[in-house]
């Protein structure tokens, strides 16, 4: 056989330099000083940084509201979408997808003015209708594509042997479909903690999220910081992926 | 003598992984010859016939293509073809430029290109075809597009990976003529592989039927049919019902609780051999006159031009009949089986010879643990000894857990009166077990041996 | 019933996920500075975006520039990379696959936030000055797992044994490449380059950390500056608005398309 592993040589090194060794970086930087001495200081005052532990608190809430959120309102999209009986064309799930080709801040712009139009004040409720606007698709995308490769014949072999429709949702269909909830979860949860231009425009700054103050530090040159609040990030991302991890390994695929 | 075969396969072995998949693979094809490699699946067959094509590199051995060793060959530089299992057909080129395909890259003239492709197109029966895409074309067509596309390279050996396996009956049996016919037309070498004993026994000029990577036996469909040489060939190869028995003396063999007239000589006295008997070679009659032994119908089905029974004789063992009469389930019956139907072969083994090596007094260890058992004075600490266990010694149990270890059953034989089963076990030994209990090919078996019945002896040398 | 309750569902959302840009469209059509006042029917901005007379000047035409090419240029390493890559992973032993795939995974589940910074530290460290070719490392870096990932199941999808019938035949394991190989996976490439296209031309975050100060603006970070500045380039209305039907007009054409192949074959 030819040896075409070989071809993957150039993306691993490519990847080590610009994904494995940037992300070392942020840990690097993170324990360091101003003078690049070993420091735990930027880690220690965050936690002693009620202003950094109130934005941290509030960017979970609305991030975990936001998840919700989304998969309430996403999941019987996506269970309908992939209904057969219901939707015929793959049409109506591009229809989901396509907002998101028009750039995301405009988007949000437009948001925010048109709550200004309503003259609905810019606070949380318009972060999070803000936000669910944003991240829905990405909700509704992974499950639409686990429940409409669920093999039919599981919830048929259920109804065959008694369930009800209803019984047969809950028993059969919710459970197969959590790799999709799940990949809708990653993809929702850390970008909404993350973002920080949304939650700008959507509240004339009123509430900031982590994203905004890692982004205000780097930019004021408090790199060491900045690195250590994405430093823990990272770490959260870390134990939310490997937590996942276990359950799902294709899912991601679906993305888009 | 080498000139006369196209193809010398010579001592090839080749390990996945630590597991052989080939041992010691020797044979040759002559010239022109239909040839089938024959065997269950996972025999090792198709990775011969893939490091005949080149895309598998031996890890010892050679291949000779006349009389040239071609093994260090990379597959594009082999005058060979395959017909592949799924076709393989290019998706995104017609019928016409998958055809043309090699052609093309040998740089012929177009003229050439297309004279030779329209010929061989003829040849498949797909002459309208050459600007259909090959997704809308049937099984068979696809078939015979695959063909077409080797052979129009006119290669040395035609190599074919079970090129029907994918299409239906009908279908499959129409083209088994076909191809017989182009290989005679052509008159090129044809290496075909196959799972299916009745299409080898149809196509073949020869048979070479594999197991577990080794060739079992090689020759002619007549000879492999009429006188398999072990249990494995017999149950593969048609239907039989293979039996333990003794050979008495040359030209009498008993089996069934019975004794019998055969042709076999030379196997010396009173030496337990199997006995293949195959069931349209039972004769049966209601009545008991010329009878050698009797018996009582238990089921009859009919096939469409026989009658398929399975009866109980006299002594206990059940035995599979063909007829074109029908007998009624419950009618008494007398069976005879003429000499030359009976083929005696010689018994692989007796029992379960196993390597062992002695832990003290009261232990071996063997098959990757440790086993209580007698061992008999003169054996120390160390030795390397060896195992003997009975075949019906060894015990299996529903629960891999229960068991001393683990194993799945592999492979199962009925003998007339009880199951020979094949065990692997999870550390990949083998171990043979007599049971009179229902089991199925890959069910997991606990395995335990009570220590009366390890018997220890000495290692020859 | 049950099904009209259904389509009921789905069309409210939709209306709700396009109400903004059916805001954007209608007040494309209006000359006033900010959405929301209408100030009667103009197409005066589209004939500012033509002319080039826009009142935020060069700046905001650059900027559609930059974001076209970053994103053409991007997309076309990131197709010819992440399908090499894919080929190679795809050859790999199994556990060495699953390694690259983890890693392959990381841009993709990092937030954009951590990508753009994680890489602003890394030209900082390497002291590679920041501005074009930074911006597109970057693009590439977040773009190429996505190819990786539409390529790899025309792989496993292909038969196996095209590639090995193409060598049967006579072909250098180059010319197999060439003739096999990429023609099968074109469908993947095409949907992975047209994915990193997407994904560049839509990144704010990245690219906000890797431009440096040289002043390099793409649409999303003229946007974010636009409105931080207090009112949006009225301008970008209309042009918002085309890029929308350029979209949906590419996506009618991709559907029709894709429903006419599979009607062919069936």
């Amino acid at each position: 056989m030819v040896k075409r592993s070989t071809w993957s040589i150039p993306y691993l090194i490519f990847m080590l330099v610009f994904v494995v060794l940037p992300l070392l970086l942020i840990v690097l930087y993170a324990f360091q000083d101003g003078s690049g001495r070993f420091t735990l200081s930027n880690i220690t005052h965050f936690f002693s940084d009620s202003d950094s532990l109130s934005t941290f608190a509030v960017s979970i809430e609305v991030a975990i509201e936001n998840t919700l959120i989304c998969i309430l309102l996403g999941y019987p999209a996506a269970w309908i979408l992939a209904n057969r009986k219901y939707n015929k064309s793959a049409v109506t799930v591009v229809l989901f997808i396509m907002p998101m080709w028009i750039n995301a801040l405009m988007r949000t712009l437009a948001t925010a003015e048109l709550f200004n139009m309503l003259g609905i004040a810019l606070g949380k409720g318009t972060l999070l209708f803000g936000m669910v606007y944003d991240f829905l698709p990405f909700m509704i995308y992974p499950i639409y594509n686990t429940l409409r490769k669920m093999d039919q014949s599981y919830a048929e072999a259920a109804e065959d042997l008694g369930a009800a429709p209803w019984t047969v949702f809950w028993k059969i269909t919710v459970p197969l479909s959590i790799p999709g909830v799940m990949s809708g979860i990653l993809m929702v949860f850390m970008p909404t903690v993350s973002t920080f231009a949304i939650s700008e425009f959507l509240t004339n700054n009123k509430i900031k999220l982590f994203g905004t103050i890692i982004q205000e530090n780097i930019n004021s040159s408090m790199w060491n910081y900045g690195a250590a609040l994405a430093f823990i990030m990272l770490v959260i991302i870390g134990i939310t992926t490997l937590f996942q991890g276990s359950e799902q390994t294709e899912a991601e695929g679906g993305v888009i | 003598m080498t000139e006369e075969y196209i193809i010398d396969i010579q001592h090839l072995s080749k390990s996945f992984g630590g597991v052989k998949v080939l041992d010691d693979i020797n044979f040759y094809v002559r010239s022109g010859e239909f040839i089938t490699l024959l065997g269950p699946s996972g025999c090792g067959k198709t990775t011969l016939l893939r490091q005949i094509a080149g895309f598998v590199v031996p890890d010892e051995g050679r291949i000779m293509l006349e009389g040239k060793d071609i093994s260090g060959i990379p597959p594009h530089k082999r005058p060979l073809n395959t017909v592949f299992q799924r076709y393989a057909l290019f998706p995104h080129l017609d019928v016409f430029d998958n055809v043309a395909f090699g052609l093309k890259l040998q740089k012929l003239p177009a003229k050439e290109i297309e004279s030779r492709v329209k010929k061989m197109l003829k040849m498949v029966s797909m002459t309208d075809y050459e600007d259909r895409s090959v997704d809308s074309l049937s099984g068979g067509q696809q078939q015979r597009v695959a063909i077409a596309r080797a052979l129009v390279n006119y290669p040395k050996v035609l190599l074919l990976d079970e090129p029907l396996a994918a299409l239906d009956l009908k279908m499959r049996k129409d083209m088994q003529l076909e191809l017989k016919e182009i290989h005679r037309k052509m008159g090129i070498t044809f290496i075909y592989v196959t799972h299916d004993q009745e299409e080898a026994l149809t196509l073949s000029d020869t048979i070479v039927v594999m197991n577990e990577g080794r060739i079992q036996q090689i020759g002619t469909p007549t000879d492999i049919y009429n006188e398999p040489v072990n249990s494995f060939v017999a149950d593969f190869i048609g239907e039989s019902t293979i039996l333990n028995g003794t050979m008495i003396c040359d030209r009498k063999v008993e089996f069934m609780g019975h004794e019998f007239e055969c042709v076999d000589e030379g196997f010396g006295q009173n030496v337990p051999v199997d006995v293949v008997v195959r069931p349209e070679d039972v004769c049966i009659s209601s009545s008991m006159e010329g009878a050698q032994f009797s018996g009582v119908v238990e089921s009859c089905i009919f096939k469409g031009v026989h009658y398929e029974m399975f009866v109980d004789t006299d002594n206990g063992y059940e035995l599979m009949v063909q007829d074109y009469d029908s007998f009624e389930p419950g009618t008494k019956v007398g069976l005879r089986i003429n000499p030359d139907d009976i083929q005696v072969m010689r018994k692989e083994r007796t029992c379960n010879t196993i390597e062992a090596e002695v832990e003290d007094g009261e232990h071996v260890s063997m098959l990757g643990c440790s086993w209580e058992c007698r061992v008999p004075e003169g054996f120390q600490e160390g030795d390397k000894v060896l195992a003997e266990v009975a075949f019906d010694k060894v015990d299996l149990l529903d629960n891999q857990e229960d068991g001393k270890l683990g194993g799945e059953v592999h492979f199962l034989l009925y003998k007339g009166d009880h199951y020979h089963l094949t065990i692997l076990t999870d550390d990949g030994d083998h171990l043979w077990v007599d049971t009179d209990d229902i089991w199925d090919k890959g069910d997991l078996v606990g395995i335990d041996i009570l220590p009366e019945d390890i018997k220890i002896v000495r290692r020859n040398g | 019933m049950k099904k009209a309750l259904a389509k009921c569902y789905i069309w409210l959302l939709l209306a709700m996920l396009y109400a903004p840009l059916l805001f954007i469209a209608v007040y494309s059509f209006t000359e006033s500075r900010v959405m929301g006042s209408w100030t009667g029917f103009s197409v005066k901005l589209y004939q500012n975006l033509f002319t080039g007379n826009v009142s935020g000047g060069a700046a905001l035409l650059s900027a559609v520039e930059n974001t076209l090419l970053i994103a053409l240029i991007a997309a076309a390493f990131s197709t010819v990379l992440g399908t090499v890559a894919a080929i190679g992973i795809f050859n790999l032993k199994e556990r060495s696959r699953r390694a690259m795939q983890f890693l392959n995974n990381i841009p993709m589940i990092n937030p954009d936030i951590i990508t753009g910074v994680s890489l602003f530290l890394l030209f900082v460290f390497l002291r590679f000055s920041q501005g074009y070719v930074t911006v597109v490392l970057a693009h590439i870096t977040f773009c190429t797992p996505y190819v990786v990932l539409s390529v790899m199941p025309k792989l496993s999808q292909m038969n196996p044994n095209i590639y090995e019938a193409a060598l049967d035949l006579g072909a250098t394991p180059g010319q197999a490449l060439r003739k096999v190989l990429i023609p099968e996976l074109r469908p993947g490439m095409i949907s992975g380059f047209m994915m990193a296209f997407t994904m560049s031309l839509d990144d704010f975050a990245v690219t906000f950390f890797t431009r440096g100060t040289v002043g390099l603006d793409t649409l999303s970070t003229y946007i974010y500056a636009d409105a931080r500045k207090g009112g949006l380039t009225p301008e970008l209305r209309p042009l918002m608005t085309l890029i929308f039907l350029l979209v949906l007009v590419l996506l009618v054409i991709i559907n029709l398309r894709g429903s006419r192949a599979k009607n062919a074959t069936e």
